[in-house]
């Protein structure tokens, strides 16, 4: 008995070590500067836009992940096929390259001095410096977390509701958008939300891709070079809010709609 | 009308091996084989969801072993049902009608008929996750059934319940396809199970089908040791065949000699069913031709007679009726004589 005690003891020690270690900057940066100066801050047009921006280029970055990344997760979830662990390697590839490196690659890919730049270039679609360069920066690294909630969500579902619904007649597209996809919403759901919260806070990769127009981290980051702590942590403290605001919200509605669906 | 043809398929835990079936059209037809010998893969190839390796499906003539499953019409029910859980009752049974395009009118009109041949019409607006165990087969069946498909294939639906719905449901499967005629085609593991519902049964082992027959012919006449010991057969064993003169004997190991008629040659193996084994206390003179003295070493109540141990030299049980018994005052330990005939003696 004694025994565990103290190992609970200590356990729950360490653990609240690690909760301040997260909360403690957090605290201190929301609390940093006076509700006044946060109200002035986001009245400028400057940070209220930049953060606009950051939230659109993010969601357009996730949306974009959806169409593409759900496919990808649902073969590597029920095909299996050579060379497939390389894949599911590839995929997490994004998280631990350097960002900076990440904006650069996707700089020599999308830059006009390569073909694939090129051809966007001729449709009329521009990267370096424009909101398309931003989504690509942020839809780069934050894809992993989409794609890996999403593949982990169709494994859990068990094969043989889709071979049932192939029995009963569907096509194997039918049992895909009927069986598959509805009964995945929750991952979808929560997948999407993590690379949105990803993508909003990505600055490495972004601020290669395109400096102007300005997302909030890189607003932040010009603000404490060129004026120091005092006029970036504002700026800094308004983004963490929001973000947590709208995180929380959603995460709210998340839950009251499974809440519904359980009883 | 089903015809399957050296159907193969390898997979990592066990293979299908050269599967050889013909089920005719309106059967029941039961493969019983252990767990794990691959029967729900081999329900899986004849409706079209694994490929095979392979061998041929052929319905009334018609190759179906190309055809995709969504455009072979076989039913299928697998064991823990597979409802879909996003959908309620009604939206699952119609589902396969939905995916095919059938108008809503229509609809309604199968459904109807089908919640009444179910008994379900309580059900229809339920979420299928709080449906009891034979709720959930009705609906399951009834989702299969609505689609009227040519085969229904039944992956162990009884194995998920409790004994009593267990026997309950059997009746009412029974009942369905006395009514519907669908051809049917159920795997399990339960001998019983086979006993009471099937047309034909055919038993699988190790991925290969190893004997096909009617029931009280694969329960009579086991044609391996593998089969009579998997559908509970006494009295097996194992020994030579002899011939004195026009007699056939098998000589077991330790001796014993048992008159048998066969053509067989070599080491085989017999069974003798207890219920075709007489007890008296003396020899008993009649035209059966094995007669054996020994002792009773076991007395056990059964359901509706007793079985009895007798040590011949090997352990024999024999059936009698609880009424035999008091008549006869055996107990344990008494010197018996057993008698049977050299014809109910089965050598394979």
């Amino acid at each position: 008995m004694i025994k565990r005690a103290w190992f609970q003891f200590i356990f729950s020690l360490l653990a609240v070590l690690m909760l301040i270690f997260i909360a403690a900057p957090i605290i201190r940066l929301v609390t940093g500067s006076s509700p006044e100066v946060i109200i002035s801050t986001v009245k400028e047009k400057e940070v209220y836009s930049s953060i606009l921006l950051t939230f659109k280029a993010s969601l357009v970055a996730t949306l974009i992940s959806l169409l593409l990344g759900i496919p990808l997760a649902y073969l590597l979830a029920r095909v299996d096929f050579p060379g497939k662990v390389l894949i599911e390697g590839v995929i997490d590839l994004p998280v631990i390259i350097p960002h900076t490196a990440v904006g650069i690659a996707l700089l020599m890919v999308f830059g006009r001095r390569f073909w694939a730049g090129r051809i966007f270039s001729y449709l009329g679609v521009d990267f370096i410096g424009e909101f398309n360069g931003i989504v690509l920066a942020m839809m780069f690294v934050s894809l992993p977390f989409l794609v890996n909630e999403v593949k982990e969500g169709f494994r859990g579902i068990d094969i043989k509701l889709e071979r049932v619904a192939r029995s009963l007649g569907a096509s194997p597209a039918q049992a895909f958008f009927r069986v598959a996809l509805p009964l995945n919403k929750e991952h979808i759901l929560s997948g999407s939300l993590m690379m949105w919260a990803r993508g909003l806070s990505e600055f490495g990769a972004v601020v290669i891709m395109a400096y102007h127009p300005m997302t909030a981290p890189v607003l932040i980051f010009e603000r404490f070079t060129s004026f120091g702590l005092k006029y970036s942590s504002p700026v800094a403290a308004i983004m963490v809010l929001t973000s947590l605001l709208v995180f929380i919200a959603l995460r709210l509605f998340n839950g009251k709609e499974k809440g519904i669906k359980d009883d | 009308m089903i015809k399957i043809h050296g159907l193969t398929k390898r997979l990592k835990d066990f293979n299908i091996e050269d599967i050889d079936l013909d089920i005719k059209e309106k059967e029941y037809f039961v493969i019983l084989g252990p767990t794990g010998t691959g029967k729900t893969v081999l329900l899986e190839l004849i409706a079209g969801l694994v490929c095979p390796d392979r061998g041929n499906i052929f319905f009334n003539g018609e190759e179906l072993t190309e055809l995709p499953p969504e455009e072979r019409n076989i039913g299928m029910v697998y064991q823990d049902y597979m409802l879909f859980p996003h959908l309620n009752v009604k939206e699952n049974i119609t589902f396969g009608l939905k995916v095919r395009g059938v108008k809503r009118e229509e609809r309604e009109r199968a459904l109807k008929k089908i919640v009444r041949l179910f008994r379900i019409e309580h059900l229809l607006t339920r979420d299928v996750k709080n449906l009891s165990g034979g709720e959930q087969q009705r609906v399951a069946l009834a989702r299969a059934l609505i689609t009227a498909p040519r085969i229904l294939l039944l992956d162990e639906p009884l194995s998920a319940l409790d004994p009593g719905t267990k026997e309950q449901l059997q009746e009412n499967l029974k009942e369905l396809h006395e009514r519907l005629e669908t051809t049917t085609i159920h795997i399990t593991h339960d001998f019983n199970e086979a006993l009471a519902l099937a047309d034909r049964i055919a038993i699988m082992h190790n991925g290969k089908i190893v004997q096909t027959g009617k029931p009280e012919g694969i329960f009579k006449q086991p044609n391996s040791s593998f089969v009579a010991e998997f559908v509970g057969v006494k009295n097996i064993f194992r020994g030579r065949v002899l011939v004195e003169g026009e007699d056939k004997y098998v000589e077991l190991n330790n001796g014993l000699k048992i008159a048998v008629i066969t053509d067989r040659e070599g080491w085989v193996n017999l069974i003798v069913r207890p219920e075709d084994i007489f007890i008296s206390y003396e020899p008993f003179l009649s035209s059966a031709r094995n007669c054996f003295s020994g002792e009773v070493v076991n007395i056990r109540n059964r359901l509706s007679m007793v079985e009895l141990t007798v040590d011949i030299g090997v352990e024999l049980i024999v059936y009698i009726t609880g009424h035999s018994l008091k008549e006869m005052g055996i107990t344990r330990g008494k010197r018996v004589f057993v008698t049977f005939k050299a014809s109910a003696v089965h050598v394979f």
